[in-house]
């Protein structure tokens, strides 16, 4: 098994396995506790759990802290960073930071723009880009060199990840975008939530034909949609979100008190159907503020037990 | 050109009411082309000005004067006999103008009568729009003529991002998303190969971020 990191999801996915990670939000608060519930809830049916890096632009407690928090208490975390808030100077020493407690996954992102969060009025950063942070990370891990050119001592092992949205437009470029961000060095993708799972095969089979799935694992966003409300606001509301009609019509067709049995019903026959598509090589599972049902998504789609390697 | 947009009166009003001399300053370059601190709009918040202090029982002195750029000494030495009269200045050209007139009379007080906003160019009668931020390094060529650091909200060298939707950014379904612009312009080109060339990380020490810049031209320099 060829591993570049000590990572336990790399590690997973280098095993052949179909991989399994989830995400957490961090509390509006100092208390951990919030964090870890959340992730005790999940951590026997992920391989990693997400710590999400102030979502939204919502001020929250700090993804770095979060994640020492999981690692401390014995689970995988990949920290999220996103390039708005911190120059490369704050991003090299947050991801020393990280690397110092042995944190082995990162996921590389641009941020949505702070006028959607809690201080509008405030400065974005946007020193770097995703594609930029993916290139610095590889750098201090591959060269084991800072940005400066000076050595690192005890270099990052980070697994290095990004989001790719393959619902996003222009849709011609979004095979391109995946292609640049491989050339960037980035080794697996969380991908946008998959309701529109022809569009996300078609874009598979685009990345396919240019032999771009084995280069990169893919894992596909999943979310279970909780109301035929919350269906039509992430069709409406959230940009880059690919909501098709039949999925509204769906769930708008059962008893209000059923729509969220029938969201994880139509989660899991989802992941069912990907799980065969080829190059999926595994589910990133968001419930948001629903952490309670990966568990049971994870059972109903067959994902569980998670393979244990080390 | 400079883009610039008129304070509110009351603004105005609040920094200037104590004073009882007042000379009201305009600029024939940037904001007369924008339609902010030309002759007519010196003309407008003069009138504007008179009014209140008349209605106030006040006999303040409000003058009117147009330069042909405050951002230029030679202009600023040419109207010092009409400006010395007074005791405080509202200047309604840019930010730079603004500053060269308080340099220039270091004694008198000056207020900016507009908000400078960006470089950029009218659209249309009465709509102006951003273009370029002075980053000090052009990577126009490389962007089919379309400037992500001045049109993409989060200022992405390898766009677009997630939230691009129809076309249009994330944050307004009035903003064009900068690297729908890109994409459009290369597919014309027929230069999409250059999509995929990896934007680097910026030099930004020729931005802003680099302290406050100075441009030397030593063959023209006296």
């Amino acid at each position: 098994m060829n591993t570049k990191t000590p990572s336990k999801l790399e590690k997973v996915l280098a095993a052949g396995h179909q991989a399994v990670t989830s995400e957490c939000g961090p509390p509006r608060g100092s208390d951990a506790k919030v964090i870890l519930h959340k992730a005790q809830m999940i951590k026997n049916h992920v391989d990693a759990i997400n710590i999400t890096d102030n979502q939204t632009s919502v001020t929250r407690l700090c993804s770095l802290a979060s994640c020492i928090h999981l690692k401390l208490a014995g689970v995988e975390p990949i920290l999220q960073m996103v390039t708005r808030d911190r120059n490369r100077i704050a991003m090299q020493s947050d991801i020393l930071g990280a690397a110092s407690f042995d944190i082995h996954n990162m996921l590389c992102l641009t941020g949505d723009h702070q006028s959607f969060g809690d201080c509008a009025q405030g400065q974005n950063v946007h020193d770097l880009d995703s594609m930029q942070l993916i290139q610095m990370v590889r750098h201090m891990r591959d060269e084991g060199k800072f940005l400066g050119g000076d050595e690192i001592k005890r270099p990052p092992k980070i697994f290095v990840g990004a989001a790719e949205n393959p619902f996003a437009d222009p849709f011609e470029i979004r095979v391109p975008r995946l292609a640049k961000k491989i050339a960037c060095g980035v080794e697996f993708i969380q991908t946008q939530c998959i309701f529109n799972l022809d569009k996300f095969e078609l874009w598979m089979r685009l990345a396919g034909d240019r032999g771009l799935l084995d280069q990169v694992y893919i894992l596909a966003g999943m979310t279970p949609l909780k109301s035929a409300g919350m269906a039509k606001y992430m069709k409406n509301r959230v940009p880059g979100m690919d909501v098709p009609d039949e999925v509204i019509k769906r769930i708008s067709g059962v008893p209000k008190d059923k729509q969220a049995d029938e969201g994880v019903k139509i989660c899991v026959e989802a992941i069912q159907r990907l799980k065969e598509y080829p190059g999926v090589k595994g589910f990133h599972i968001m419930a948001i503020e629903w952490e309670e049902k990966v568990p049971e998504i994870v059972e109903q789609a067959g994902l569980y037990p998670r393979p244990k390697v080390d | 050109m400079i883009v610039a947009k008129g304070k509110p009166l009351e603004e105005i009003i609040e920094a200037v009411k104590d004073c009882d001399s007042i000379l009201v300053a305009g600029c024939n370059e940037c904001v007369t082309v924008c339609e902010a601190g030309g002759s007519k709009e010196v003309g407008i918040l003069a009138s504007a000005l008179r009014l209140y202090f008349l209605n106030q029982g006040l006999k303040t002195q409000v003058g009117e004067i147009t330069l042909q750029r405050q951002c230029d000494r030679e202009y600023l030495i040419q109207a010092r006999e009409a400006v010395e009269p007074y005791k405080m200045v509202i200047s309604l050209a840019c930010g730079v103008g603004c500053q060269f007139m308080a340099e220039e009379f270091a004694n008198k007080p000056v207020q900016p009568g507009v908000n400078t906003m960006f470089m950029g160019g009218a659209l249309e009668r009465g709509v102006w729009s951003e273009r370029c931020q002075g980053c000090g390094s052009c990577l126009l060529a490389r962007t089919g003529g379309i400037c992500p650091v001045a049109r993409c909200a989060k200022r992405v060298l390898n766009g677009p991002c997630g939230g691009s939707s129809n076309g249009k950014c994330e944050i307004s379904k009035d903003v064009d998303c900068a690297w729908q612009l890109i994409v459009n312009r290369l597919k014309a080109l027929g230069r999409m190969d250059d999509y995929e060339q990896i934007m680097p990380l910026k030099d930004w020490s020729s931005d802003r971020a680099g302290g406050p810049r100075k441009v030397v031209k030593e063959e023209v320099r006296q």
